[in-house]
């Protein structure tokens, strides 16, 4: 059984839309990952930042 | 020696005052009217809303770090503005009214050569029936997090409603927007989230249902139209982000929808195909719609020109292109560069403050004429931003002379990075971190998506939570003038 595929039919609405797997979900808190991502997001997040100002 | 008033000590307030005084040194003043003795970071609101973090860790005193800064400070509220004077003297001034401990309520008036009303919005629960207590303040059937002290009420009232999913009964949550008119989805939208978090947490999660309500025509609207981000190799719709979101974590929605009358345990609500309905809940907090706090104006003969400054919402008028006219006409150049007012050239405004031309997303309304559509949102880094820019120009003015250069932040050309978090544990928690640029589309240099899709984006994990903590220390910490405080961007 695939837990995170169970919501798609709880509701139409959920249905109709995407659901994150077992591995999207696992790098979301996947330390290695989220610092390079935190990286990533911090320099695109001050180059807004200097655009803005 | 010239004096500069700022009205209201919040995000852009806070940012004009200090930047001023720090620009101007001590050969003019700056003066601050805001009616708290704490400032609060307000974003950090949500994790107090759910018991993560005290109103101490969210707030600190105002009064040293004026008197730090060399800022003249009144606890007080701005009640009204007389530019041209009165009938005994040609200066500006302002009329406040105390509300320090002790002077409550005992008026006074302040002459200025410049001010900016920072006032952000009144919270207008009365709006909609139910949902204020017909005196202006949050009345007894909903929540709220828009105040540190409602985020202490609410986190209250949710403690009690896991203690009674603990017991065994279940409860139905109901956030979302408590008005056809809401701006702040993105509040709420945080807060149903770590809602949902904690549920988790206290294991009771498969005792509560869960559902959102809301103005936006689509999910993801935030009151910007959406955005288009970048994910996964396409450039996808916040529609699909957010739905996505809601369905992994089995919350329902309900959109297009004006709430239209509060009780207890129960909102009517009209939806944008003109249907009414009813939605039962336990535990709700929905966001009242924001009004100007209903400053009133005076010309020099007494006469009221409250129409003449302020917009009919209660907001001021400034550079905005208030005649854009219908949808198809609007454009990104609708919007305030300087935010000074047309009449008043030593008026400005800044944050939620100022008035905007009109709103971002697409004008809707029930076949009954129900307007329902978002507000735009005037988010911490625009109003911060707008606040160091208006500083900027009054100190030109003062120290330059009144042909001075203006400085310049539209919304149409400045982004907002917003990070909205589901949970709080350094490990455990996760956010969605976003951000847009430029916050007002701009069809005419971005064709297709109104926005830079390279610095429009958003994803979801532990970095964007780490983000979350960090800027809560930095902000706080920049508010309170410790060494370096300049160096924090807005
Ligand atoms: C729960 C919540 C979460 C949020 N989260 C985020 C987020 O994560 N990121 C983000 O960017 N933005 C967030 N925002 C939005 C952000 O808080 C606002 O954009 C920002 O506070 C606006 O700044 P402001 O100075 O215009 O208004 P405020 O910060 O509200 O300041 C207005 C000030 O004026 C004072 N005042 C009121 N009436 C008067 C009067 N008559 N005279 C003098 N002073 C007066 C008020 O007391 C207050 O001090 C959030 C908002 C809420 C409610």
């Amino acid at each position: 059984m695939k837990k995170e595929e169970l919501n798609f039919e709880k509701s139409d609405d959920f249905n109709l839309t995407m659901i994150p797997g077992s591995f999207a979900k696992k790098m979301r808190t996947c330390v290695i990952w989220q610092f390079i991502r935190f990286v990533a997001i911090n320099i695109k997040m001050i180059i807004v930042v200097q655009k803005s100002h | 020696m010239a004096r500069l008033v700022v009205l209201g000590g919040g995000v852009a307030g806070h940012t004009t005052a200090t930047f001023a005084a720090k620009w101007l040194g001590s050969e003019h003043e700056v003066v601050v009217v805001t009616p708290n003795s704490k400032w609060n970071w307000i974003p950090s609101n949500i994790w107090v809303g759910v018991g993560q973090m005290s109103k101490e860790e969210v707030t600190f005193d105002l009064a040293p770090v004026y008197a730090k800064a060399g800022i003249t400070y009144y606890q007080a509220k701005a009640v009204s503005l007389n530019p041209e004077g009165n009938e005994s003297t040609d200066k500006s001034f302002v009329t406040i009214e105390y509300t320090e401990a002790g002077k409550e309520g005992q008026s006074e008036t302040i002459e200025y050569d410049y001010i900016v009303n920072a006032t952000g919005p009144k919270l207008n629960f009365d709006a909609t029936p139910g949902l204020g207590d017909g005196n202006g303040q949050m009345g007894d059937n909903t929540v709220s997090v828009c105040t540190a002290d409602h985020a202490v009420h609410a986190s209250h009232e949710l403690a009690k409603a896991i203690e009674k999913m603990k017991g065994g009964t279940r409860q139905k949550f109901l956030i979302g927007t408590g008005h056809g008119m809401c701006t702040c989805q993105g509040a709420a939208f945080e807060y149903i989230f770590n809602i949902e978090h904690e549920l988790n947490k206290a294991g009771v999660r498969d005792m509560a249902d869960m559902k959102w309500i809301s103005n936006e025509s689509f999910l993801g609207d935030f009151g910007m139209g959406g955005l288009h981000m970048k994910v996964g190799g396409y450039v996808v719709s916040s529609k699909l982000f957010a739905e996505s979101l809601f369905a992994e974590r089995n919350v329902e929605w309900l959109i297009g929808a004006h709430t239209s009358k509060v009780e207890p345990g129960k909102v009517s609500y009209e939806l944008l195909d003109g249907t009414m309905g009813e939605e039962e809940f336990d535990f709700a907090m929905l966001i009242p719609p924001f009004a100007g706090v209903g400053l009133k104006a005076y010309a020099k003969d007494g006469a009221d020109i409250t129409d003449t400054v302020f917009a009919p919402n209660g907001f001021m008028k400034v550079d905005a292109n208030y005649g854009a006219g219908a949808y198809e006409n609007w454009k990104a150049s609708d919007w305030p560069r300087t935010y000074q007012n047309p009449t008043y050239a030593n008026m400005f405004a800044a944050g939620i403050a100022f008035a905007p031309p009109h709103i971002i997303s697409k004008p809707m309304s029930s076949p009954n004429g129900t307007p329902i559509n978002p507000t735009p949102p005037r988010t911490g880094m625009p109003s911060g931003i707008i606040g160091k820019a208006v500083a900027h120009s009054v100190c030109d003015l003062m120290t330059k002379g009144e042909n001075a250069h203006l400085h310049e932040a539209s919304m149409a050309e400045m982004g907002a990075a917003c990070v909205a978090s589901a949970g709080k544990g350094v490990f455990s928690g996760t956010a969605a971190a976003m951000t847009v640029y430029p916050v007002v589309p701009d069809f005419e240099k971005y064709p297709g998506t109104g926005r830079d899709t390279d610095y429009t984006f958003g994803e979801i994990g532990l970095a964007g939570h780490w983000i979350k903590h960090i800027l809560h220390h930095l902000f706080i910490y920049k508010a309170k003038l410790n060494p370096g405080w300049t160096l924090i961007p807005e």
